[in-house]
């Protein structure tokens, strides 16, 4: 598989970078200070490709805590909150759009 | 039900022990990711969207009480109370953290289970008809020849880097429950003039982005040859499948390409050389295998027994469940139940580690702990006593699984789709639970009759939308979820690819779309007993475009 660095990033607006963790799965994103969180409020948003690709590469670097990190879209609120920016994320970050069986 | 033997629980338990190592060496950082993956994905384990996912086998679709009782617990204790069952007759977990995942697998080894050969570019589950031995005039049991091949086949060395994965399907029915037409290779048993058993081998049936319905090679293989023909298949395929293009792996293409004589006569050179070697079937091995399949030790029962007749006569949701849900056995006063896991308005094939239990509660009471999983992505328990068919229905009713409406237009096969696979463009399961609401009118759907909805959330074709006899394909377009339909697919002994009705649809229009079919179909028929994929054959799809396309 081609490395996430390897590929051209094209940076059109807001961008996190996400992963999934290393032990359980579950989504997460790169924060400021270098560490994952499962809050996409609490996510690093860079909005140039330089940035993204300086993020992307200290999240790749990092082969323990999660696998898989790419540059995912977001969208700022006016109330400045990070929501995804595109089904797939929303998706992975508010969990199936359906209700589990023997959750009804 | 098969016993297995000392080496194959050796064999599964010295599985579970190696990858027990190799999780703990991934969480420490001694292995990467890149080094771990393929290790994980030998054993089932991939990632999804939001967390790993874990397909187990059901080796030709039969299950035992015991068996599924484990599915419930790993269901309970490791995940979130439910599974997933496939196409492909496998149950898939979505929610198993890595951390867990040494100690589920140990418990399934427990029960016989594992996720061997469920992911990778290898031989993946054998499956088969899912009322195998147990069908009226079929040939014999299936399941004989598919677990031969099961054991030829796992952990085979030269088989577990193939150009891509390779899937086998057999059947010994005349009507066919198993898609044998749309597998890798299809095995077909019947009669030769001679009156002897053997194989019409099929190769390079398959979908995806590229569908094909597979071509004979062989008519007629004499189950002595079927460990080496099959050998030989896979020996061509291995030499001259390509490696350079994922889209041009599959041995579909290397059979369209070549052509089907010319594979066929490579194959033949091939098997030449290795039919009358060490891989000619020994009567006395087959014998061997045989005897470790264990039938239930039936009791005589008459056909139509009064309780049947009497709870027929008196109750119209249970006649109507019977008529519907309910098959004849091969031996007098038995019938195998097809349980629907389609209830209106939840996503098809998931089942709640309640629901498993409660089924294998009913098993053990009713059909000899004996369950069967189908592509349909339904189970069924094939040896129930038609008397006990009244209560048996109360408690499945109970559970949510009696849903008259198997073969129907809310009997619909899905895939994970976007709400869960990393692969998909679209969803599928919400689409799906939009369609069963919109014909939970029984009635509708009784008089729609035979009609099969299939939908898949990307071109993969996990939920098999080419084969529907309508096909829901989820497009993605500028972001939106668009759906492409076909018309006239089918999955059984006249299997054909459905074709494409027209421009993708909005997500919020698929529904409707449907209801437009069906409505079409209704005008168009000639008689109530014209199916739907008959009307479609008769007049092709302009009708249902005319219809579907007028005012959109």
């Amino acid at each position: 598989m081609t490395s996430p660095l390897q590929q051209k990033l094209k940076v059109t607006g807001p961008v996190v970078i996400t992963a999934n963790r290393l032990g359980d799965g579950a989504v997460v994103y790169r924060s400021a200070d270098g560490t994952w969180t499962t809050e996409l409020d609490a996510a690093s948003v860079v909005t140039t490709a330089p940035a993204a690709t300086e993020l992307l590469t200290a999240a790749v670097a990092d082969k323990l805590m999660a696998v898989d990190a790419y540059v995912a879209p977001v969208e700022i609120t006016p109330d400045r909150r990070v929501r995804p920016g595109n089904l797939r994320e929303r998706i992975r970050c508010n969990g199936p759009t359906v209700a589990l069986p023997g959750e009804r | 039900m098969y016993l297995y033997d000392d080496f194959d629980r050796t064999l599964v338990d010295e599985r579970v022990r190696e990858f027990r190592d190799q999780v703990a060496r991934r969480l420490s950082g001694e292995l990467t990711e890149e080094e771990f993956k393929p290790l994980r994905l030998m054993n089932g384990v991939y990632l999804q969207l939001h967390a790993y996912m874990l397909r187990i086998a059901i080796p030709y679709g039969t299950l035992s009480s015991a068996q599924l009782r484990t599915l419930a617990h790993v269901a309970r204790r490791y995940d979130r109370n439910y599974g997933h069952f496939t196409t492909r007759q496998n149950i898939q977990f979505n929610w198993i953290k890595l951390e867990e995942l040494p100690d589920a697998m140990a418990d399934l080894a427990r029960a016989g289970m594992h996720g061997m050969q469920t992911s990778g570019n290898c031989v993946r589950n054998i499956t088969t008809d899912q009322w195998a031995g147990v069908a009226p005039g079929e040939i014999e049991d299936p399941r004989l020849w598919a677990e031969l091949l099961r054991q030829h086949l796992t952990l085979h060395p030269e088989f577990s880097f193939l150009p891509r994965k390779f899937k086998i399907a057999l059947t010994a029915s005349a009507h066919d429950r198993a898609a044998v037409r749309v597998h890798d290779i299809g095995l077909r048993m019947h009669r030769n003039g001679a009156g002897e058993t053997g194989f019409e081998v099929i190769v390079g049936g398959g979908l995806g982005r590229t569908p094909f319905i597979g071509k004979t090679i062989k008519p007629f293989l004499p189950k002595r040859d079927l460990l080496s023909y099959v050998e030989a298949i896979l020996r061509t395929y291995n030499q001259y499948g390509r490696r350079d293009n994922i889209y041009k792996a599959r041995i579909k293409i290397l059979v369209h390409e070549l052509g089907a004589e010319k594979f066929a006569r490579e194959v033949e050179e091939e098997w030449q050389s290795i039919k009358d070697g060490a891989l000619a079937l020994d009567p006395a091995v087959v014998a061997e295998i045989a005897a470790r399949f264990r039938y239930p030790d039936y009791e005589l029962l008459e056909d139509n027994p009064p309780e049947l007749r009497n709870a027929r006569a008196e109750d119209k949701h249970f006649r109507r469940w019977l008529d519907n849900s309910v098959a004849n056995h091969k031996l007098p006063g038995r019938a195998i139940v097809t349980l629907s896991l389609k209830r209106e308005g939840e996503p098809p094939g998931d089942a709640t580690a309640q629901q498993m239990e409660a089924i294998a509660d009913l098993a053990d009471r009713y059909s000899f702990g004996e369950i069967r999983v189908g592509h349909e992505q339904n189970l069924a328990l094939p040896h129930v006593a038609q008397r006990d068919l009244p209560a048996l229905w109360r408690a499945l009713d109970e559970i949510g699984v009696a849903t008259p409406n198997v073969n129907l237009i809310s009997d619909i096969i899905a895939c994970p789709g976007l709400d869960y696979c990393s692969l998909a463009n679209a969803r599928s399961i919400p689409v799906a639970e939009e369609i069963t609401r919109r014909f939970k009118d029984l009635d509708l759907a009784h008089n729609l009759g035979r009609l099969h909805i299939n939908i898949s959330g990307c071109i993969n074709a996990c939920g098999h939308h080419h084969i529907g006899h309508i096909g829901i394909l989820g497009v993605e377009k500028n972001g939106e979820e668009y759906y492409q339909v076909t018309v006239g697919g089918r999955a059984d002994e006249g299997a054909e690819l459905g074709k494409i009705l027209g421009p993708a649809v909005p997500y919020n229009e698929i529904a409707d779309v449907v209801e437009d079919i069906a409505a079409a179909y209704l005008e168009l028929r000639e008689r109530p007993e014209e199916l739907f994929v008959d009307t479609v054959k008769r007049l092709g799809v302009e009708p249902f475009k005319e219809r579907v396309y007028a005012t959109r």
